[in-house]
């Protein structure tokens, strides 16, 4: 059997390979040779053969079948062997292979060798991808090399301490007495590795991280020196001294002063001296500036030294590079929160960000510059969102439009510039704005009272010149239905009035219909704005038409509302009016009706609530889901009856298609510590009113609001009289026979008008 | 810590890959040819870093190579270039005026000097002097496999 072919001459022949599949086929042979080679246990050519296979597994190629090998490798006398096998290891074996843990006596035994190199490949091996339970097998030799004073050593124990703490974090404290003099060494990787050990301890640990805190004068002493002394060549990059170990050291004062104020007083000094003397011409000056940045930020630092901390990232935005003026964005992103005003200070810089090339930067320009939004700027930042808006890429618009939607709630100065500028995102990104963005719009627009006219109009001329962008089109589409008749009366204050007829309206929404860009929603929106038409417009021959059309469409949605908007018009054509009449405002989601059921419930009770024991938890949520279930029609629910731990809610509903009809959910609590059993709600309405009881969701109450009793009760109103009702409760509590009879008129009006 | 570095060239083709957690080969799979497809897709002159899940990734291109590395939150994205930098400064002084075909006859000596160099998703050495002293009596080690061991000891 020939020797098995060198590595270098495998890669040679296999870059030769023109196609993929003649690459393939290169190396099906070699692991076909290799794997015989394997099977008569080869120890000469074994070495050669694995590299070669680590060379194919980074081609893509499965390997698994050496991992074996790599075992048998590591187990070798030869340096060249181990050095092959543990490779080998770290890129085939990771502890999710059955035979990882096979690794765990060889690893021990060359942990104890006597060559240093080979410790140190044992060590590294250990410290990059050794299992829990290995880590738990050898801590104690790792600990042990932690206290040797061999420096090659040391400087990978420590390293491999931190892998092993963070895979089984309870071996932690068995560390802690080899840290006691990691600090007092010269060598310089000692010192970092040293640095990054107790970095870990300290942020797994808050004991830990109070016992190290006697560290800050060490540490600070150490960063002195660096910065302090002269050239040193072992560590210098570009003039600077051992740049990684200042930003580790940096880093690790930064948790040791986080909420702590002697030890942020001790280092006060020594940030300022790093922030004012660091060469800042090239990277590596700037990576420690950042660094130092983001420890001052963090630690409880004077003011003086948080305005010198911004103003370096102020700085930074002014850097011709790009890196630098992103790092910058994001710092800043960080601290806007907190130092607010320090970061206003900059906004015309992070505003010129926005005109930035790279993607990176201006993303995080757009954020912070919606951070940094507020009642004073907003005009003057509006204005450039708005034109970054326009200019902007198309992953972008979607974000941005949100951001200017939310500033331009929380802050505008009027409601006309409000429309204005939600006309402004409708147009130049109508197509990116979110979905829910559109119910948001209607409910923003049906508020303003006054700007309805205003409103229309311009939304009518937006759709003149564009229908292919969906959410513009249909909160255009709504408004038209709403307010046409303003629209054709041309009742327009703000702007000139446009003329236009009725006859013209109705095509612009056909053309909706019709149109292949309207998606089956915007389809849904035009249909219904036409249909409410009829009752605004006196072309309603022109709208019956459209409408019948409709009822044959192949589009289900499309189709159920043609046909139930004809029902409107043949057979309850009475109705039409009263159902199509102008939308009442609506209240948003987040009213005041669920907090108020809250609090009431268990704590205002005047009727004693016996029991000793708070109200569970889960009741109000109950309570406030069925309230949140009714809310968005915009009729606040009530307590219609609260007495001996008794308590009846009432929640509205309108029903469809019968606006004259209220529909009122019963729901019955009992606070007390017994339930109520046999419990019957009854009602009557005075002679005007026609009431319907149906059945309730079960006659047992249950004690300290672990349930409730639902039950529906139907008023038609016809007259639209004031609701008044007298309501009867009979129920046994604690085995007797409790009756009561009350009256309500507590009912909201907006319930039977 | 860094969570993986990757090298590879500018056709997508892989030279390195360094893990410093453990995950299914296809998970690495996936990582790699996001990596690759990601950074190659850059147009010039833009940042060096990049957002991805909850890693922070930055990329350094060398001549035909590109450099990756994937950090987590928590790091120093400027300093990370630095780590790019010096790693190839390692290389350079190796290979002497190293390019990617160094790196791919040789990239079991690529792996021996970035192990040198990082250990479990950290710096291990900052001297760039040390490193190649502990490599170069490796490399010796090694000549010496027909003899009997003996202790090298790393002068100064």
């Amino acid at each position: 059997m020939p020797a098995p072919i060198r590595l270098r001459e495998l890669i040679r022949t296999i870059r030769t390979a023109r196609t993929q599949a003649e690459e393939r086929e290169m190396i099906q042979k070699e692991c076909a040779a290799i794997r015989s080679s394997f099977r008569e246990e080869d120890n000469t050519y074994r070495c050669r053969n694995v590299a070669k296979l680590l060379y194919m597994h980074m081609l893509g190629y499965p390997a698994h079948f050496g991992q074996l090998e790599c075992l048998k490798l590591i187990a070798s006398q030869k340096f060249t062997d181990k050095r092959i096998g543990y490779l080998g290891a770290m890129l085939l074996l990771d502890e999710r292979q059955d035979v990882h843990l096979l690794m765990t006596n060889c690893i021990k035994n060359d942990l104890n060798h006597s060559t240093q190199y080979v410790q140190g490949l044992a060590l590294c091996t250990l410290g990059c991808m050794g299992s829990s339970e290995m880590c738990r097998d050898l801590a104690g030799e790792v600990e042990k090399l932690l206290k040797t004073s061999n420096s090659y050593l040391r400087k990978k124990a420590a390293l491999c301490a931190v892998h092993v703490i963070r895979k089984v974090p309870e071996l932690m404290e068995m560390f802690l007495p080899a840290t006691k003099n990691l600090l007092s060494e010269k060598n310089h990787g000692v010192l970092h590795t040293s640095v990054v050990l107790l970095t870990e301890m300290c942020e797994r640990s808050p004991d830990m991280l109070s016992h190290f805190r006697k560290l800050v004068p060490q540490l600070v002493r150490i960063l002195k020196n660096l910065i302090m002394s002269g050239y040193s060549p072992e560590h210098d990059v570009s003039g600077i001294s051992d740049p990684f170990l200042q930003v580790r050291i940096l880093r690790l004062l930064r948790i040791l002063g986080k909420n702590d104020d002697d030890s942020s007083e001790a280092m006060n000094d020594i940030l300022a001296q790093v922030a004012t003397n660091t060469e800042t011409s090239k990277n590596v000056g700037n990576a420690i500036l950042y660094e130092t940045v983001l420890t001052i930020m963090d630690i409880k630092s004077e003011s003086g030294l948080r305005v010198l901390a911004i103003n370096i990232l102020g700085r930074f935005l002014l850097n011709n590079d790009k890196n630098i003026r992103y790092v910058a964005l994001t710092s800043l992103l960080k601290t806007v929160q907190t130092d607010h005003n320090a970061v206003q200070r900059h906004r015309s810089t992070i505003v010129d960000c926005l005109k930035d090339l790279d993607v990176s930067i201006k993303r995080r320009a757009m954020e912070l510059s919606f951070a940094l939004v507020n009642g004073n700027n907003i005009r003057g930042m509006m204005k450039e969102l708005l034109y970054f808006l326009d200019s902007c890429d198309p992953d972008f618009k979607a974000d941005c439009a949100s951001g200017v939607f939310l500033a331009a709630e929380k802050y505008a100065p009027s409601k006309r510039w409000h429309i204005d500028t939600i006309m402004r995102v409708l147009t130049t990104a109508g197509s990116y704005v979110r979905d829910d963005s559109v119910p948001n719009l209607i409910q923003l627009i049906t508020n303003s009272v006054e700007m309805h006219a205003y409103t229309v109009q311009r939304l009518y001329k937006a759709l003149l010149d564009d229908i292919s962008q969906q959410p513009l089109v249909q909160v255009a589409s709504w408004c038209i239905g709403e307010y046409g008749d303003l629209l054709v009366s041309g009742q327009c204050e703000e702007e000139e009035p446009i003329q236009v007829t009725e006859d013209e309206v109705l095509d612009v929404l056909e053309g909706l219909l019709v149109s292949n860009l309207s998606t089956p929603v915007t389809r849904g929106y035009s249909l219904t704005a036409i249909m409410k038409l009829s009752t605004r417009f006196s072309s309603v021959n022109r709208i019956k038409k459209v409408v019948s059309i409709y009822g044959s469409s192949i589009d289900v949605e499309l189709q159920q509302r043609a046909v139930e908007y004809n029902a409107l018009f043949k057979k309850y054509d009475h109705m039409r009016p009263a159902l199509l009449e102008r939308m009442p405002i609506m209240e948003k989601s987040a009213s005041n009706g669920p907090t108020e059921i809250v609090q009431t419930n268990g704590e205002a009770e005047p009727s004693a609530v016996e029991s000793k024991h708070p109200p569970p938890v889960t009741q109000p949520t109950n309570q406030v889901r069925t309230i949140l279930n009714t809310v968005f029609i915009g009729i606040p629910p009530m307590t219609a009856y609260s007495k001996n731990g008794l308590k009846i809610d009432f929640t509205f509903e309108r029903a469809n298609p019968n606006p004259n009809i209220a529909v009122i959910t019963i729901h019955a609590t009992n606070s007390t510590e017994a339930e109520m059993t046999d419990f019957v709600f009854q009602a009557a309405v005075p002679k005007t009113f026609q009431l319907q009881l149906l059945s309730p969701s079960s006659n047992v109450v249950p004690a300290l609001n672990q349930g409730t009793v639902t039950q529906v009760i139907r008023v038609l109103n016809q007259q639209k009289q004031q609701l008044r009702m007298r309501i009867k409760l009979t129920y046994t509590h604690k085995g007797s026979a409790v009756q009561d009879l009350a009256e309500v008129n507590n009912f909201p009006p907006q319930s039977w008008q | 810590m860094m969570r993986f570095m990757l090298l590879f060239s500018r056709q997508g083709r892989l030279r390195l890959q360094k893990w410093f957690t453990a995950i299914s080969e296809r998970e690495k799979k996936k990582i790699i040819r996001e990596m690759t497809t990601m950074v190659l897709a850059r147009p010039p002159r833009t940042c060096n870093f990049l957002r991805w899940k909850d890693l922070k990734i930055v990329y350094k291109r060398y001549a035909s190579l590109y450099f990756c590395l994937g950090v987590e939150d928590e790091e120093n994205e400027l300093l990370a270039l630095e780590i790019i930098h010096r790693y190839v400064e390692l290389l350079d002084k190796y290979f002497g005026n190293v390019c990617e075909l160094d790196i791919i006859f040789n990239f079991e000596k690529a792996y021996f000097i970035l192990d040198e160099f990082l250990m479990g998703g950290e710096i291990q050495e900052t001297s760039k002097q040390i490193v190649n002293r502990a490599i170069e009596s490796s490399d010796m080690l090694q000549e010496d496999d027909h003899s009997e061991w003996y202790d090298v000891e790393l002068f100064g």
